[in-house]
């Protein structure tokens, strides 16, 4: 069966900065609730140099039935050029992810990356909104950092199941961020509610871009009203991943470009994309 | 000890015998392998016309192995030309062009428009097990493999290697039909047709249903395949399928293999090429052996003959 789809069109240059497959050794690697780890790894550059929503191709360890034959693409959390550290903070969902969550400090892991094209902030920007879920907030934790490197203002709306779920808010706070929660446990997840924040941010002046990751639904609701209400943004998408270097062409999805529709490949050409480009996951 | 890693390919001198796999080459690796180091490039499949390919999921993981299908996504060979092939042009070693067709005269047309300097062989993909409805390929009997090389014979003057398909009955008759029909050589072999099911979900992990496997688990099906068709053949064998290490590529030359190509394992190990080219001088000089060259075929033929007795439990 042949896609009924037009070839890909669009060319994006080469990922920024420098890729290696390198060996790195685990520094720290702890829980951080009960379905989220933190893994620390000390990687020099270009390793350490990853800018926010760029990613890295992790070969995870087998663990008894658990072999993964792939390596495992991962956005990182944080990454420190002064350390010399790159983070990555992951949810435990299959076999790849159990192997990880074996790994000890001092255990040594080949990493490829840093990998893909990362957030853009335009100069003309004061103010973003950040909508994240899940382990979508570690791929938006970097972009708050670097906006307030920036000089631009950060609102940080995370969204979660209930409040043991919420994560990274030190992370938000510590950048002086405006922090909205909302859960699932209270209804205030409820797409209505978190559009009424959205337009009051916006009527306030906090919404000169729009950005998120881990989320369908919120990704359909940030692109209606940024269409809408005439706002950039720019999500963190996800495919299943071979090569993490354009080869494979494993990881395309579909986006719209005018009145076509384009594939293009998450690992090379994203895996942040222009919002209203996107597509449903 | 210095060992001479280079090898003759059906008139194309290589540097070493270690190049990719069609497929598991791009642009992108540029960032990570010195591409002068490999003794030739080859590239992902391109088709004359804009292919989409297929849907996803088009890869998923088994134990030791991987399904994938692509489909073959071409932006077409205009484009190729002028907007690919100057970005190989700056590199030394020979340039692969990987290409196919839905027919057989389009396959003599796509041939001869990639008849330009920069460009040293053609690798005909008469193999690829989901490019058509339920995994047909040309490759797969020996009759269409003799009418389709011998139209690419005539389109071209370029060198033509004719990937093979293990999803036949009889590999050594293709392999004689290819060389007969004109290639230069044969490259043993594309990916096995195969399937797997999420039995959590019920469905096929692959969106195209079927797909092709490789990765270390297919290895000794295509070393068996390899030494068939070196035993069937004149022309030189690009050993392909499972080859993640040196100990595989040397494998694949003692069946009979001249060259071989790596895949799978560029997507684990962006450097496994570089590694194995390296590993080839180790392993030579450790067996003192001068030439790299020396190695293919040298597999030591058993000479026992089993008694009656023995052969039955």
């Amino acid at each position: 069966m042949q896609s009924m789809l037009a070839p890909s069109v669009h060319d994006s240059s080469a990922p920024q900065g420098d890729v290696d497959d390198v060996v790195a050794t685990v520094v720290s690697h702890q829980r951080v609730n009960a379905e989220y780890n933190l893994l620390v790894l000390a990687a020099q550059a270009p390793a350490c140099n990853a800018v926010a929503g760029q990613f890295f191709n992790l070969e995870c360890p087998s663990d008894g039935d658990d072999q993964p034959f792939f390596r495992r693409p991962m956005s990182t959390y944080k990454a420190d050029p002064v350390r010399g550290e790159v983070e990555f903070l992951y949810k435990v969902t299959g076999a790849g992810t159990r192997g990880l969550a074996t790994l000890n400090a001092g255990d040594e892991m080949r990493i490829l990356g840093p990998l893909g094209h990362g957030f853009t902030l335009d100069p003309a920007w004061k103010n973003i909104v950040i909508l994240g879920r899940g382990v979508g907030l570690a791929t938006l934790a970097p972009l708050a950092e670097l906006a307030a490197a920036n000089g631009v203002g950060v609102t940080a709306i995370i969204s979660a199941r209930g409040p043991e779920q919420v994560m990274s808010v030190e992370r938000f706070s510590a950048l002086g961020a405006r922090i909205e929660t909302v859960l699932d446990s209270d209804g205030s997840s409820a797409p209505d509610n978190v559009e009424a924040v959205l337009r009051a941010l916006h009527g306030q002046g906090y919404a000169d871009a729009l950005f998120t990751c881990g989320s369908n639904r919120l990704m359909l609701l940030m692109q209606r009203l940024g269409a809408e209400l005439n706002i950039p943004g720019q999500v963190a998408m996800e495919q299943h991943m071979a090569c993490g270097l354009g080869m494979c062409f494993c990881c395309v999805r579909n986006f719209k470009v005018g009145d076509k529709v384009d594939s293009r490949r998450v690992c090379w050409d994203g895996p942040v994309f222009d919002l209203q480009e996107a597509l449903s996951w | 000890m210095v060992v001479d890693l280079s090898v003759n390919v059906g008139g194309l001198k290589l540097a070493n015998p270690v190049m990719p796999a069609s497929g598991t080459f791009a642009e992108g690796l540029a960032g990570v392998i010195a591409f002068d180091s490999l003794g030739a490039m080859v590239t992902k499949t391109i088709t004359a016309e804009l292919r989409g390919g297929n849907p996803t999921p088009r890869v998923a993981e088994v134990r030791n192995g991987m399904l994938n299908s692509i489909g073959i996504p071409s932006k077409g060979i205009t484009y190729f030309l002028e907007q690919t092939l100057p970005f190989y042009r700056q590199f030394n070693s020979p340039l692969v062009v990987s290409i196919s067709a839905p027919t057989m005269d389009a396959f003599a047309e796509a041939a001869a428009l990639l008849d330009v300097d920069g460009i040293a062989a053609i690798e005909a993909n008469i193999s690829c097990p989901n490019i058509e409805e339920d995994g047909k390929a040309f490759a797969m009997n020996a009759v269409s493999t003799s009418q389709v090389v011998t139209r690419l014979r005539a389109a071209t003057s370029k060198p033509i290697w004719a990937k093979l398909t293990p999803n036949t009955g009889d590999i050594s008759s293709v392999a004689r039909a290819a060389e007969e029909a004109g290639a230069d050589a044969l490259v043993v072999a594309n990916t096995i047709l195969a399937m797997s099911i999420d039995i959590e979900s019920f469905r096929p992990t692959l969106g195209n249903i079927m797909g092709g496997m490789s990765g270390p688990a297919v290895k000794p099906i295509l070393v068996r395949m390899t030494h068939q068709c070196a035993k069937a053949v004149r022309i030189p064998i690009i050993g392909c399928g499972g080859i993640s290490t040196t100990e595989d590529a040397v494998e694949y030359m003692l069946a009979g293999a001249t060259a071989v190509q790596v895949g799978t394992a560029t997507f684990l190990r962006p450097k496994a090429m570089i590694e194995i080219i390296a590993g080839l001088s180790t392993f030579c000089a450790r067996k003192g052996i001068g030439r790299v060259a020396e190695l293919t075929g040298a597999v030591v033929e058993l000479d026992m003959e089993m008694s009656a007795s023995e052969a039955l439990p």
